[in-house]
């Protein structure tokens, strides 16, 4: 069992550590820096429970091998928040109970962030109509629908994730 | 119980959308799921399943396993040291399997291991020798071939005579119908965390719904008395019925007593879909008698409910199958029987609507049928039989509470209907981004549907809810065992208190079973009547206290029951029930007739909660349980194949996402107090489930013209239908 030792930033810190080689970024994060924010709905890429940030691109942490980031910049649920401060989406969230359980909300959360970036950097999604340019200001809800349809949530929170997120602009 | 309509001076009380005082922790990474626990020299323990639905064990070698390095501990039924069953109605489920397995996932045998992955390869390294066996998987079958199980294969067997039995109408509709399996799929699998005590006792952190009865069944199982077994709630990833039954907490808690170290074990899950109960599927042939001018008559219906290996709650489930046979409608006549039967298929047992699922598809449907069999509009033909206050169910009791049905049709079906966009972007198809539908092809529908379902527990069960509540410093302290599931109901027992002793400050301590009696079960839509009812009993109790002259910190317990219900006698007649929630749906859809797809567009609803609590959450609940309805009419189906389970992923079992997920109409929250209930409050979380999914049923129905017996409806039912 091959293990290797890996530098990378985690919300802000500096972190060394000896992974086994197979382990994911999911299980980094939770098994061995203790970070248990971000959440494992299937292990499989499947629900979007494990959603991080790398380099404020969203990626699911259970598909992602951990020795692939080396040098990488990775923010979890945990590293939203300034301090006490939350982040707007974070406060969206709360605003407008756009959660139940809240087990999926650490993913939702990450995802909303990252995705909020990529609308900012102009990227279409498949319901952007062929042309158009996107903006975080011009986002509505079928947009959001579509950019967030990666995370599930059983408690069927959706009607209030769309509109949290809409919020969280500005 | 205080009924009232003024303005509440406390900030955050009763019919305020107070916050979730666990808000803060859950958006920010902070609130400890039962995944996220961690205990020092803990290691992980993980079950071996069979693979075969009907097997006899002829030999299991454990050895090859406890070679592995790292390997601390392998437990079979030997290892039992108590009672090798629980069950929540029968003890009739191995925490082990001895010399047969019933079903596809049973345990077999359980690892701890230094390491999750060392535990999974140490299971298959266990030797199972079986003889396999013909598995018996239909359901009607099963009521007479040879038992499979020492107990029988039947769970429950009901009539139901009501009226005149040989009563006819000038109409007459049939029609059989089936509901398919239904998976809870909570996104937090299960899991949990034992760690053995000096005393002997050990002490499990787990996500759960009814923390009291696991720890009995654990007891039971370890021969321990119930005092050593000390279970704390950790924060649970969502229920609906599918943490009602035990899944691991016995094997973590025999492996923390075999190794002497915590054991920590998280379900996969693949083992998540086979570790815990489902929603019945069921075989429902009913017939409705009527008169001409659209007075139902008589209703006969025969309900197979196939129950998987094991009882679960399976008796419960079908006695509310059969007494909702008829749905929210005055009928003075009735013959229901019903059967809940033992198969090597999965184990089914709660979920979120609990036996009126079923049968509000069957009853609906039925309606719509009657309905364009005698040419009347189908809101018309419920409103002429809605049931109200003074009526009887089919069980002969008499509706004492509140039963506004009528306002319920009414005001849903005043609903604007959502405008149909006569260029929809072809994004708003069926299908999504799928592009390929011939947008002539595509219909719109609209169906409507009603429910009614029992409130609590039923049949005499003595059902109570302990709470406690302390005053000092101007700050409360509330601690009961009710299990919050992402519900609300810390948000609701700190509105209670707010509301009662008028202090702002109240907070809610962990629910464990050391501290305090059972609250009972999160389920049944119970808690908001019986824990809420139990918090606020000890809060008055405080308070009595206080404006008595009382200084300085006052402490009161309360336990409160609900007034007393008696089983069904032979003839299926009695008060089983305690209070009755009703809900009106109206689906609108669009189906995309060449593939099969269905887009459902809106759900329009009004619901029966005798009182709002906190309006945000129940709004909330609304959502969340029309998104269950939604997906069990046109999406959700665990597929099962001579006792094997086909889909047991996210992959296969598809759940609605944001894009799947319709507009929710909200035409009015009926409120009518109810009387006996805390604050005149039902319960809301049930409701939305059970008539949405047979309202999208009716409108696929009407956009396509087909029959549609069966849910979830699938894109070949109707694509290929005719072919
Ligand atoms: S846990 Fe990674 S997508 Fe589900
Ligand atoms: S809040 Fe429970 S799964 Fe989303």
């Amino acid at each position: 069992m091959a293990r290797m030792s890996l530098d990378l930033t985690v919300n802000g810190e500096r972190r060394k550590v000896d992974v086994d080689t197979r382990t994911t970024v999911l299980d980094l994060l939770r098994e061995q820096l203790g970070l248990t924010g971000s959440k494992k709905g299937c292990d499989h890429g499947q629900c979007g429970a494990c959603t991080v940030l790398v380099a404020g691109r969203r990626v699911l942490g259970c598909l992602v091998l951990a020795v692939t980031l080396e040098g990488a910049e990775v923010t979890t649920v945990e590293g939203l928040a300034d301090g006490d401060d939350l982040h707007p989406v974070q406060r969206a969230f709360l605003d407008a109970d756009a959660f139940q359980c809240g087990y999926c909300t650490p993913g939702q959360l990450c995802s909303a962030v990252g995705m909020l970036r990529e609308v900012g950097e102009g990227w279409p999604s498949v319901v952007t109509p062929p042309g158009a340019t996107v903006s975080v200001s011009s986002l509505g809800p079928d947009e959001v629908r579509e950019r967030m349809s990666g995370n599930l949530c059983r408690c069927g929170a959706y009607v209030n994730i769309v509109p949290a997120v809409l919020a969280a602009r500005r | 119980m205080t009924v009232t309509d003024r303005r509440t001076p406390v900030r955050g009380g009763v019919g305020t959308s107070a916050p979730r005082p666990d808000g803060v922790a859950k958006v920010a990474g902070r609130f400890a799921f039962s995944s996220d626990l961690f205990a020092d020299g803990m290691v992980w323990g993980h079950v071996l399943r069979s693979p075969y639905p009907s097997a006899r064990i002829r030999r299991i070698d454990v050895g090859p396993a406890l070679a592995i390095a790292g390997v601390h501990a392998v437990v079979t039924a030997s290892d039992v040291p108590g009672v090798n069953a629980y069950g929540l109605e029968h003890t009739d489920q191995p925490v082990f399997a001895e010399d047969v397995v019933r079903f596809t996932g049973e345990a077999v045998a359980a690892i701890a291991a230094d390491h999750p992955e060392t535990a999974r390869r140490a299971a298959a390294a266990v030797v199972v020798e079986y003889e396999p066996l013909e598995p018996l998987v239909d359901a009607e079958a099963a009521i007479t071939a040879a038992p499979i199980h020492p107990d029988g294969n039947v769970f429950a067997h009901l009539l139901i005579s009501h009226g005149d039995p040989a009563a006819t109408g000038d109409v007459v509709v049939e029609g059989t119908y089936e509901v398919g399996m239904q998976d809870q799929a909570f996104m937090g699998p299960e899991s949990g965390l034992a760690i053995p005590a000096d005393d002997g006792g050990v002490d499990l952190h787990m996500s759960t719904q009814w923390l009291h009865v696991d720890r009995d069944q654990v007891a039971s199982a370890l021969a321990l008395p119930p005092g050593l077994v000390r279970m704390t709630l950790a924060g649970v990833g969502g229920a609906f019925g599918a943490r009602e039954d035990v899944s691991l907490q016995v094997h973590i808690c025999l492996l923390a007593l075999h190794t002497g170290r915590p054991v920590k074990m998280v379900f996969s899950r693949e083992e998540s879909f086979l570790g815990h109960v489902h929603r019945h599927p069921c075989r429902m042939a009913y017939r409705h008698h009527a008169t001409r001018d659209g007075r139902l008559v008589k209703v006969e219906a025969r309900m197979v409910f196939d129950g998987g290996a094991y009882a679960s709650t399976s008796g419960p489930v079908l006695t509310n199958a059969c007494c909702f046979a008829a749905g929210p409608y005055a009928v003075p006549n009735a013959v229901v029987e019903g059967w809940a039967v033992r198969t090597n298929n999965p184990p089914c047992g709660a979920m979120r609507g609990f036996g009126a699922v079923q049968a509000c598809f069957a009853h609906e449907s039925q309606m719509d049928k009657l309905a364009a069999a005698l040419g009347m509009d189908p809101v018309e033909l419920r409103l002429r039989n809605a049931m109200q206050t003074g009526d009887r169910l089919i069980t002969g009791q008499l509706i004492s509470g509140t039963a506004p049905v009528a306002e319920l049709i009414r005001t849903c079906s005043a609903a604007p209907l959502p405008p149909q966009d006569p260029a929809p972007d072809p994004m708003a198809r069926p299908g999504g981004s799928g592009r390929s539908a011939d947008p002539d092809r595509v219909r719109r529908g609209v169906g409507f549907a009603v429910s009614i379902k029992n409130l609590m527990y039923s049949a005499g069960f003595d059902d109570f809810s302990t709470a406690r509540v302390r005053l000092a410093d101007g700050a409360a302290t509330v601690t009961c065992a009710a299990a919050e599931v992402g519900q609300g109901f810390v948000t609701l027992a700190q509105q209670i208190v707010r509301e009662v002793l008028q202090v702002e400050d109240v907070v809610i301590s962990a629910a464990d079973t050391s501290s305090i009696a059972s609250a009972g079960s999160t389920s049944a839509s119970r808690q908001t009547w019986m824990s809420g009812g139990a918090v606020e009993g000890a809060a008055r109790a405080v308070l009595r206290r206080r404006e008595a002259g009382e200084t300085g910190e006052i402490e009161e317990t309360y336990e409160h029951h609900h007034k007393p219900t008696t089983p069904l006698g032979a003839d299926g007649q009695g008060d089983a029930h305690v209070s009755y929630v009703f809900a009106a749906h109206r689906a609108v859809v669009d189906v995309d007739l060449d593939l099969g797809l269905v887009r459902v567009v809106e759900i329009a609803t009004s619901q029966d909660v005798g009182r709002v609590m906190n309006p945000v959450q129940v709004t909330g609940q609304i959502e969340g349980g029309i998104a269950q309805g939604v997906g069990l009419a046109v999406m959700e189906e665990i597929v099962m194949d001579g006792g094997l389970v086909r889909n047991a992923s996210f992959t296969d079992y598809l759940i609605p996402t944001a894009l799947d997920m319709p507009e929710v109409t909200v035409a009015a929250l009926i409120e009518q107090p109810e009387p006996g209930a805390p604050f005149g409050a039902k319960g809301v979380g049930e409701p939305p489930t059970i008539s949405s999914s047979a309202a999208v049923a009716a409108a696929v129905r009407d956009a396509t013209g087909l029959d549609l017996p069966r849910i979830p409806i699938r894109p070949q039912d109707i694509a290929l239908a005719g072919s």
